[in-house]
């Protein structure tokens, strides 16, 4: 190497580097976002998409050898069929109303548990706090039997009947959605400083103004996420429910569905699909408008806010 | 308005004291700090005033009512946050009303003392404003004013500079000083900052280790430090510790630094420490300023000694020399035409008139 070349070396900041680059880094890391992200939903959509055009087949196209992913002989008979049986109706009524007590319960139970046990320090909240999880850790499916068989055991003392009646759900979902809302909600209230309360009680608030005057505003994140979970959870119930109602006139949607269209050997698909589409919409249609809050609750604490 | 009385102060938890049983009388509308370095106790001290912490013994008396056992909300005292603690989902207004709302105060009343508030901290035209809207310095304004318009006995601060930068701290601290002038409430202000301290304070507590080392004005604080930790502690650059011995030589004492530097005691203190002569860990404490270069007049008490400068660090109005004694390092305070360069000899001037003598095993000042 010559002289001059070394020194022209030397002189040259523009000089490319060889060994990287930012936005090479970038654009590979899209492409393989992009890869996995399409692999990712079309694995999720094609079970609704596939729900979707059978529920717009007849019985006699959804039995037929042909193509099952395409319909030659579009119908809305099905939801037709449907929205005019007063039975899904009732199921429908009934899982609105279930879940909107059931979100109602757990929030007015899980809040102020939360509030308590995050920053009212006393004996064993710690504890309690933990342990309020750990049931959470326990499965509907070990519950089930159980439960029925207290349900047995206080008609026979008491004579009132709590199997086969669809407010039963109602003190039985909260033992699902409780304990994970408190636990969300704890970790929320954690992230709100200590010094909020404290300035709270300052100013002259009781423990109950500290908690519906500033808690509730201020963690309302928190809560909106807290509440489609619990919305989520009891509209989508399938075991309990199965257990603890039978009559036609008593169960919800998911029972509901599979008890009346299933007769037998015989299986009403198409109405079968098209009451699980029309049975996803209300949690869809809450997720589509509270879905940043409902992000915002789940990360709440990821960064200093 | 009214005084605030601590009688045997102690804090435990569990087998921790973290205040070791302090007694303070601050009185009406007098402005007090309390100052100290992490853990001294002086936070936790603030806490039990406003009655957030329990206290393990002793009594706390508002106005001459022992509060012991009030929540804080009967205290009728007012408190402002080192973060400033704004409840982030209300306005200014409402942040400041909060308050007085819930004791059901009259609404015309709450507009009325929250627009003289913010009229107090020039806040008027933030008042629609969301606490996220606001600067640091800002945010301090209203937390100041949700204490104001409460109108308490008592005002607590705890550290509320801490999160500002340097100039908005020395702003805020003027406006600090500046409404106290205005609304006269008796105040306890806590920080570790001793600038901050010294500045905004009528009386100066300095704590260290869960007890009070000293109480008194700043100025007496500055002089006549009761001991080794408070001298230490106030005015910076800090005092330096020197070891040294006293010496009787012809019917006059001496400090003696190390065998080449010993200097007379000024003849009005011959008498305080003849009987500390030949005793053992004494050490010389001199503060800076004290040490300057030496100049043609000399006032009595005034002594030049000569010293090799390890590191010169100018000021712009001073530069601070640093030179060792016995294996210590020293800090003076010289003028900067004084010609100091670091590696070279230098003539100084000590002026014992403003000396002090510390026993270094009680830590007292002698």
């Amino acid at each position: 190497m010559t002289a001059a070349a070394m020194a022209s070396d030397k002189s040259a900041p523009t000089r490319k580097v060889q060994y990287g680059s930012m936005s090479r880094d970038r654009a590979w890391a899209l492409r393989w976002s992009y890869f996995f992200l399409v692999i990712f939903a079309a694995f999720f959509l094609l079970p609704p998409i596939y729900m979707f055009i059978t529920s717009l087949k007849t019985s006699a196209e959804i039995s037929a050898a042909t193509n099952p992913w395409w319909v030659y002989n579009p119908t809305l008979s099905n939801y037709a069929e449907l929205l005019t049986k007063p039975e899904y109706l009732t199921f429908f009524k009934n899982s609105v109303i279930v879940s909107v007590f059931v979100v109602t319960i757990t929030m007015l139970i899980s809040i102020p548990a939360a509030f308590a046990l995050s920053r009212m320090r006393f004996w064993g909240s710690a504890t309690l706090a933990t342990g309020v999880f750990l049931t959470y850790l326990v499965p509907d499916t070990l519950l089930f039997i159980p439960m029925f068989k207290m349900f047995a055991v206080f008609h026979e003392i008491t004579g009132i009947q709590l199997l086969n009646r669809w407010w039963v759900l109602l003190v039985v979902y909260p033992t699902l959605t409780v304990p994970f809302c408190t636990w969300i909600m704890i970790g929320y209230f954690a992230s709100i400083p200590k010094e909020l309360d404290e300035a709270a009680i300052i100013d002259g608030a009781s423990w109950f103004q500290t908690l519906t005057r500033i808690f509730v505003p201020v963690a309302l994140p928190g809560i909106i996420a807290a509440t489609i979970f619990a919305f989520t959870v009891s509209w989508a119930q399938f075991l309990y429910p199965l257990a603890f109602t039978t009559s036609v006139d008593q169960l919800v949607l998911p029972v509901g569905i599979i008890t009346t269209l299933i007769r037998g050997d015989v299986f009403a698909w198409g109405q079968i699909m098209t009451g699980a589409l029309l049975g996803a919409l209300p949690p869809l249609i809450i997720y589509a408008f509270l879905m940043d809050y409902y992000i915002a609750g789940l990360t709440a604490g990821a960064t200093k806010g | 308005m009214a005084g605030v009385t601590l009688r045997n102060i102690v804090k435990r938890y569990g087998d921790v004291e973290a205040v070791r049983g302090i007694n303070l009388d601050i009185a009406d509308e007098e402005f007090v700090v309390l100052v100290g370095p992490s853990g001294c106790g002086k936070s936790t001290t603030l806490r039990m005033i406003a009655g957030l912490e329990d206290i393990s013994g002793g009594d706390i008396a508002i106005d001459g009512d022992v509060v012991n056992d009030v929540p804080p909300k009967d205290r009728d005292i007012a408190m402002v946050f080192q973060n400033y603690a704004l409840y982030p989902h209300m306005n200014v207004y409402e942040n400041m009303s909060f308050g007085l709302k819930l004791k059901r105060t009259p609404k015309d009343e709450i507009d009325r003392r929250v627009k003289q508030a913010a009229q107090i901290l020039d806040i008027t035209e933030l008042l629609d404003r969301k606490p996220k809207q606001l600067s640091g310095g800002q945010r301090q304004r209203v937390a100041m004013g949700r204490a104001i318009v409460r109108d308490p006995k008592v005002f607590l601060f705890d550290e509320p500079l801490s999160n500002l930068d340097a100039k908005l701290r020395v702003q805020m601290r003027t406006e600090i000083k500046k409404v106290h002038q205005k609304v006269r409430t008796t105040t306890v202000y806590v920080t570790h900052d001793q600038v901050e301290a010294m500045t905004l304070a009528d009386r100066v507590v300095v704590m260290n280790g869960g007890l009070i080392e000293q109480v008194g004005s700043p100025n007496d604080l500055y002089h006549s430090p009761a001991t080794k930790f408070v001298a230490g502690f106030i005015g910076s650059p800090a005092m330096n510790f020197i070891p040294c011995q006293l010496e009787q030589a012809a019917g006059a004492l001496r400090v003696r630094l190390n065998d080449k530097l010993s200097l007379p005691v000024p003849a009005d203190r011959t008498s305080r420490y003849t009987a500390h002569v030949g005793k053992a860990n004494l050490l010389l404490g001199l503060r800076p300023e004290h040490i300057t270069e030496t100049r043609p007049h000399s006032e009595p008490n005034q002594h030049d000694f000569d010293m090799t400068i390890d590191v010169v660090e100018p000021m712009g109005m001073e530069t601070l020399v640093y030179f060792t004694i016995n294996g210590i390092e020293v800090c003076g305070r010289v003028n900067p035409n004084a010609g100091a360069a670091a590696a070279k000899p230098m003539k100084l001037r000590a002026d014992l008139s403003n000396m002090h003598l510390i026993d270094d095993t009680t830590g007292k000042v002698l």
